[in-house]
C-alpha cells in the first residue's frame, strides 16, 4: 500500500539501526508517548534490537488506560440505568471498574453500544427518540475534535436526547508532569504523531525550551520509529534539545486548523485526574458553558466519586515510564489479557498488552 | 481508536450537512467524516482516526522524508 510499504522497508530500517548503534556512546532513556507506537515497537521487535544502551520507555498515551476509575464507575452507573442507551468506543468494554465492566453491564441487559465514530451516537439518538443517548467521550486531542463535531452537529440536527460524558485528555501537561516529576528518567520524547496531525508541533516548543529535552515528533511504521530513535540519541550526544519532525508526510507546525477551531468552539481546558497517575492541572477538556446541557454528569446527577486504584496494580508507575510491564509482580500470573487487573493490560493500546501480546516475558535478572 | 495506516479516498458526498467519503483501506471501504480535510480530493491519501479524516498526506514530503532516509541510509552504510 501506497505510503506504507516504504516505511517497513527491511533494509532501512537495518541501516537505520546501524547507525543508532554507531552513534551511541552513553545509556539513554527515550519515552514513546504513543499507545499505538508501543505496540509498533513491540510488534516489530525494535526494543529487543536496539543496543542496550538505549531504553525505550512508555508513555501515558493510550487513552483507555489514563481514564480515570471515576469516570469509568460513572460510564458503568449510565449504562445500568433504564433509559439510557451508553454509546462507547469498542476498548472501553473491558475496562475494569471497581466491580464490574461494561461488558458486564451489557450482559446483564443494559443497553451499551459499540461505536467507531462519535457521528453513529446521532444515528442512535435519531433512531430511539423515547431514549437517552449518552456518548462515552474519550481519547486525546485526536479523538476530542471527533466529539466536538458530534455536538456541533447535535446543535444543528437539533437533537436533545444526546449528551457526553467527556474524559478528554491532553498530552503536552503529561509531557511536562513527568518531566516536572524527582523519579523522571525520561531524556527524550517520541512525540506521538496523531496528536500532533492535529495539535501541530509548535504545541511542544515551549517545553522544548524550559525542559531543554529532544522532542522528534514519529510516525507508527518501523522506519519511522527508528528514524524518530536515530534523531533523539543524535540530540542526545550532541546535548541538543531541539524539535524534529520525522513525520512530515502528516504533521506540520501548525497542525489542522479545522479541528482546532472545532476543539475549541465545544471545549475548555479543565484539571483531570489520570488513572495511575493523579490529577494533572490544565491536563483535560470539559464543554463550554454554552454547551452545557450536553453534559451528561448534571443531566443524570452524578455527583464527584473518589476511587482508590486497586492496590496491586502499578499501572501508574508503568504509565509514567518508572518500570516496564514486565517488572510487575502480577504481570502474566495474576493480570492477563483474559484477567486484567489494570487498564494498561485491558486495552488494545496498553502497554501491559503490548508486552503480553508480543512475548516479553524474559528474566529480568537476565538484563 | 488508532487507524495510523493511510487509506485513499474513493468518493465524495454529503450527509446531513457534513462532508463525508469513502476511503479505502487495502481493499476495505470505510466511511469517514471529511470536515476536517475539506479541501481533499479524490484520490488523495488520509489519516483517519475514529471515523474523522484529520489530514491529507503531503505527497512531495512523503517522497523527499523517504529519499533522505534512503540517502542517510546509504551514506551511513557505506560509511
Ligand atoms: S501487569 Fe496487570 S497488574 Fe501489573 S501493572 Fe500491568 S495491568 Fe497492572
Amino acid at each position: 500500500m501506497k505510503y506504507l510499504e516504504e516505511y517497513r522497508n527491511p533494509e532501512i530500517a537495518h541501516r537505520l539501526l546501524d547507525e543508532i548503534r554507531d552513534k551511541v556512546t552513553r545509556p539513554w532513556v527515550i519515552m514513546e508517548i504513543c499507545g499505538g507506537q508501543t505496540h509498533a515497537i513491540l510488534r516489530n521487535g525494535i526494543d529487543e534490537l536496539l543496543p542496550d544502551t538505549v531504553t525505550l520507555v512508555h508513555g501515558p498515551g493510550c487513552p483507555v488506560c489514563v481514564t480515570p476509575l471515576e469516570l469509568i464507575e460513572k460510564a458503568l452507573t449510565l449504562a445500568s440505568r433504564p433509559e439510557v442507551t451508553f454509546v462507547s468506543f469498542g476498548d472501553m468494554l473491558r475496562v475494569p471498574g471497581v466491580s464490574r465492566d461494561l461488558f458486564k453491564v451489557k450482559s446483564e441487559g443494559g443497553d451499551v453500544r459499540i461505536v467507531y465514530s462519535p457521528l453513529d451516537a446521532i444515528r442512535i439518538a435519531k433512531e430511539n427518540p423515547d431514549r437517552q443517548v449518552v456518548f462515552f467521550a474519550v481519547g486525546f486531542e485526536t479523538t476530542a475534535p471527533n466529539s466536538a463535531m458530534l455536538v456541533a452537529q447535535a446543535v444543528r440536527e437539533e437533537i436533545t436526547n444526546l449528551s457526553l460524558l467527556v474524559s478528554h485528555v491532553l498530552v503536552p501537561p503529561a509531557m511536562t508532569a513527568l518531566l516536572d516529576s524527582p523519579q523522571n528518567r525520561v531524556q527524550a520524547y517520541l512525540a506521538a504523531g496523531h496528536v500532533c496531525t492535529v495539535m501541530g508541533w509548535q504545541q511542544y516548543e515551549s517545553i522544548v525550551r524550559d525542559y531543554h529535552v529532544p522532542i522528534v515528533v514519529t510516525g507508527f511504521e518501523p522506519v519511522d520509529l527508528l528514524s524518530g530513535i536515530l534523531s533523539a540519541i543524535k540530540q542526545l550526544e550532541s546535548g541538543q534539545a531541539k524539535i524534529e519532525n520525522q513525520y512530515a508526510r502528516m504533521v506540520t507546525r501548525e497542525g489542522n486548523l479545522y479541528a482546532q477551531r472545532q476543539i475549541d468552539d465545544v471545549f475548555q481546558i479543565c484539571d483531570r485526574t489520570w488513572r495511575g497517575i493523579g490529577v494533572i492541572p490544565r491536563s483535560g477538556l470539559k464543554l463550554r458553558d454554552k454547551y452545557a446541557t450536553f453534559d451528561a454528569e448534571p443531566r443524570f446527577g452524578l455527583t464527584d466519586l473518589v476511587i482508590a486504584e486497586p492496590a496491586d496494580c502499578i499501572s501508574g508507575i508503568i504509565l509514567q515510564g518508572l518500570k516496564k510491564p514486565n517488572e510487575c509482580p502480577q504481570f502474566g500470573n495474576r493480570c492477563t489479557p483474559a484477567t486484567p487487573l489494570g487498564a494498561t493490560m485491558v486495552s488494545s493500546e496498553g502497554a501491559c498488552a503490548a508486552y503480553y501480546n508480543y512475548q516479553r516475558f524474559r528474566n529480568l535478572s537476565e538484563k | 481508536m488508532c487507524l495510523a495506516i493511510p487509506g485513499k479516498v474513493i468518493s465524495l458526498h454529503e450527509e446531513n450537512g457534513l462532508l463525508m467519503g469513502k476511503v479505502e483501506f487495502g481493499g476495505t471501504l470505510i466511511s469517514a467524516c471529511l470536515a476536517y480535510v475539506p479541501e481533499v480530493k479524490v484520490g488523495e491519501y488520509v489519516i483517519v482516526h475514529a471515523g474523522f479524516a484529520l489530514n491529507v498526506i503531503d505527497e512531495e514530503e512523503a517522497e523527499r522524508t523517504f529519499a533522505l532516509l534512503k540517502e542517510i541510509g546509504e551514506s551511513e552504510g557505506q560509511g
